[in-house]
C-alpha cells in the first residue's frame, strides 16, 4: 500500500489519489478519497479515515453510552443519550421476562431523572437506539456529579490504555464513568477531588489537540513526575518530532476506546 | 436601476478605494457562539453576521422528519439596528426568499443522507448590513456546519460580481448594488467544481455575464482559502502551516 502522511484535512479535501477503500469519514469519488469532517486524515492497513476533531454523537451498535431516564410508557423507559435520537430501554430488560405493566410499578426501579450506564443493543437508519443494562457495570449510577463532553473528546479524556482517565481518578481520588456519548460521572470522596477532577476533565477537552497534554494534566492534579520514558523521549526530542507524537495519540487512543472504556467503566 | 453618480473614477477605483478585482476584508472566527453546536462569525466588508448551527438533533414538529434524510432549515434575520432605519425584526418577504436560497446553496454540500428522521438548524441574523449579506451569510453558514462536525462534500463560499458603470467588478458593496446596472451572487463548491446559487438582478449580455461569471468564482475561490484558514486556526491553531505531519 502506498504510504500516506498523516494530515490535517477539512471537508472536501482530498486525501489521496488510488485504489483506497474509505473508511469513515471520507467520501470517494472518481479515484479519490475525500474528507467529510475536520479532522486528522490517516491510512490504516483497512484503508482510509479521518479522526473528527468536531461532531454531535451518533449512536453505534456496542457504545457503552450513559443516559439519563427522561420519560417512560408502560413498556419503556425514554432515555437522553445526548444525541439526535433518543433511546428506548426496554422494561423487560430491567424486570426480567415476567415484567407485567399491571404488577411492576417502573417508577421503583428507574425513575426520571435517573442516570444509567447501557449498551447500544440496537440501531439503525430505521429505528431509535435500544438499550440494554443486562451486562457487567451497567445499570443506574447511584451518585456522583454530571457533566457533558465533546463526544470526539472521549478517546482523549481515556488516553493511551487509560491513561489519562487513570492520573485523573488516582490523583483525585474519584471514580470516572465516561460513556461513549461524551457524558460524563465524576463520583469522589470529597468535594474537592470531585470539583479538581471536573477541571482536569474540562481541560481535557478544550486542550484535547495540543501537544504535551498529559503533563500540563499533572501540573494542574500536583502529581509528582517520575522521569518515566515518555516524558525523557519528549524531552530528548526536537521541536517538530513533539508537535507530532502527541497529536498521534489521539488516533491511537480511538482504537482503544472500546477496550480503555470497559477498563474505566470497572475503575 | 438609475444611475446618479460616477461609481469608478478615472483611476479605476471604486467607491471604497478598490479594483475592479479586489474583494472587500474578510475575517472569519470560529466557535464563537459556545451553545450552538458550530459557529461563525464573519466581517466581509461592513457586513457582520452570526452564523449559529443547532444539529443534527430531533426535528420538532415530528411530522417534518424524513425517513431517509436529514431536515435542514435555514434562517436568515436581519437585526433592527443592521441598517441605517430601523428595520422590522418581522421576518420580510426578502429575508424568506433568502432563507430559502441559502438553504439550497447548501444543501448540495451536505450529506443529509447520514442522518435520517433528524434536522439541522442554521440561523443566520446579519448585525450590521452592507450589500452582499447573503454571499456572506452562506459563507459564514458552510463554517458553521464545517465546525459543527456535519458530513460535508464541501465548503461553500459565496461572492457576488456585478456591473457598475459599464464595467464588470468583483464584490458588489451596497452603494454599487443601489446604484449599479446588475448584481450577480454566486455560491460555489471549490473541489467539486459545482455552482450551488446563482442570482441575477439587473440586465448582461452573454459576454457580460460570462465575464461576471469568471469573476464571481475567483472570488469565490478566494473567499474558500480563508474560510479554510479560519477552520485550521480553530482546530490546529498555530500548527497550521505543518500540514503534513512528518
Amino acid at each position: 500500500m502506498q504510504e500516506i502522511k498523516r494530515k490535517y484535512v477539512v471537508p472536501g479535501d482530498r486525501i489521496i489519489d488510488g485504489d483506497f477503500r474509505a473508511l469513515s469519514n471520507v467520501t470517494k469519488s472518481g479515484n479519490s478519497i475525500f474528507a467529510t469532517r475536520i479532522g486528522i486524515a490517516e491510512a490504516t492497513r483497512d484503508g482510509i479515515k479521518v479522526i473528527p476533531l468536531s461532531g454531535v454523537y451518533i449512536p453505534r451498535v456496542n457504545d457503552i453510552v450513559i443516559g439519563k431516564i427522561i420519560d417512560h410508557s408502560s413498556l419503556s423507559w425514554q432515555v437522553d443519550i445526548s444525541s439526535c435520537f433518543s433511546a428506548h430501554l426496554p422494561a423487560q430488560d430491567v424486570f426480567g421476562r415476567d415484567f407485567s405493566p399491571a404488577r411492576d410499578d417502573m417508577n421503583k426501579q428507574l425513575a426520571i431523572g435517573d442516570l444509567v450506564t447501557a449498551r447500544i443493543m440496537a440501531f439503525d437508519r430505521t429505528r431509535d437506539p435500544m438499550l440494554t443494562i443486562q451486562d457487567k457495570d451497567l445499570g443506574k449510577i447511584p451518585r456522583g456529579e454530571f457533566l457533558k463532553i465533546s463526544a470526539t473528546r472521549v478517546p482523549r479524556l481515556i488516553g493511551k490504555r487509560g491513561s489519562m482517565i487513570q492520573t485523573i481518578e488516582q490523583a483525585t481520588q474519584t471514580r470516572i464513568l465516561i460513556g461513549q456519548n461524551g457524558i460524563v460521572v465524576v463520583a469522589g470522596r470529597s468535594a474537592e477531588g470531585t470539583q479538581l477532577a471536573i477541571r482536569a476533565i474540562r481541560m481535557v477537552e478544550e486542550e484535547a489537540h495540543t501537544s504535551n497534554l498529559t503533563q500540563r494534566i499533572k501540573t494542574l492534579l500536583n502529581v509528582p513526575e517520575p522521569q518515566s520514558i515518555e516524558t525523557i523521549s519528549e524531552l530528548a526530542a526536537p521541536e517538530g518530532q513533539k508537535l507530532d507524537g502527541s497529536s498521534s495519540s489521539i488516533p491511537e487512543a480511538e482504537e482503544q476506546v472500546q477496550e480503555d472504556l470497559e477498563k474505566g467503566d470497572k475503575e | 436601476m438609475v444611475q446618479t453618480r460616477s461609481l469608478i473614477d478615472e483611476h479605476g477605483r471604486r467607491t471604497d478605494g478598490r479594483t475592479m478585482d479586489e474583494l472587500r476584508n474578510v475575517k472569519i472566527q470560529v466557535g464563537i457562539v459556545k451553545n450552538a453546536d458550530g459557529s461563525a462569525y464573519i466581517e466581509f466588508g461592513k457586513n457582520r453576521i452570526i452564523a449559529a448551527v443547532y444539529g443534527p438533533r430531533e426535528v420538532h414538529p415530528k411530522h417534518l422528519a424524513q425517513p431517509d434524510r436529514c431536515v435542514l432549515r435555514c434562517r436568515y434575520h436581519m437585526s433592527p439596528f443592521s441598517t441605517d432605519t430601523r428595520k422590522n425584526p418581522a421576518p420580510s418577504r426578502r429575508e424568506v426568499e433568502i432563507s430559502k436560497v441559502m438553504r439550497e446553496a447548501l444543501e448540495p454540500s451536505l450529506m443529509l443522507e447520514d442522518y435520517p428522521r433528524a434536522a439541522i438548524d442554521v440561523f443566520v441574523e446579519v448585525l450590521q448590513a452592507d450589500g452582499g449579506s447573503r454571499c456572506a451569510g452562506i459563507t459564514a453558514a458552510s463554517v458553521a456546519l464545517a465546525d459543527a462536525g456535519i458530513n460535508m462534500r464541501d465548503i461553500v463560499p459565496a461572492c457576488a460580481a456585478g456591473k457598475v458603470d459599464g464595467k464588470i467588478v468583483l464584490d458588489i458593496n451596497d452603494v454599487e448594488d443601489k446604484e449599479g446596472s446588475a448584481d450577480m451572487p454566486l455560491a460555489y463548491m471549490p473541489h467539486l467544481e459545482r455552482v450551488t446559487l446563482l442570482q441575477l438582478d439587473g440586465i448582461l449580455n452573454q459576454e457580460e455575464f460570462n465575464e461576471c461569471l469568471d469573476k464571481a468564482l475567483q472570488g469565490c475561490k478566494m473567499i474558500y482559502e480563508i474560510q479554510r484558514r479560519a477552520l485550521i486556526q480553530k482546530y490546529f491553531g498555530d500548527e497550521q502551516e505543518l500540514k503534513e505531519e512528518s
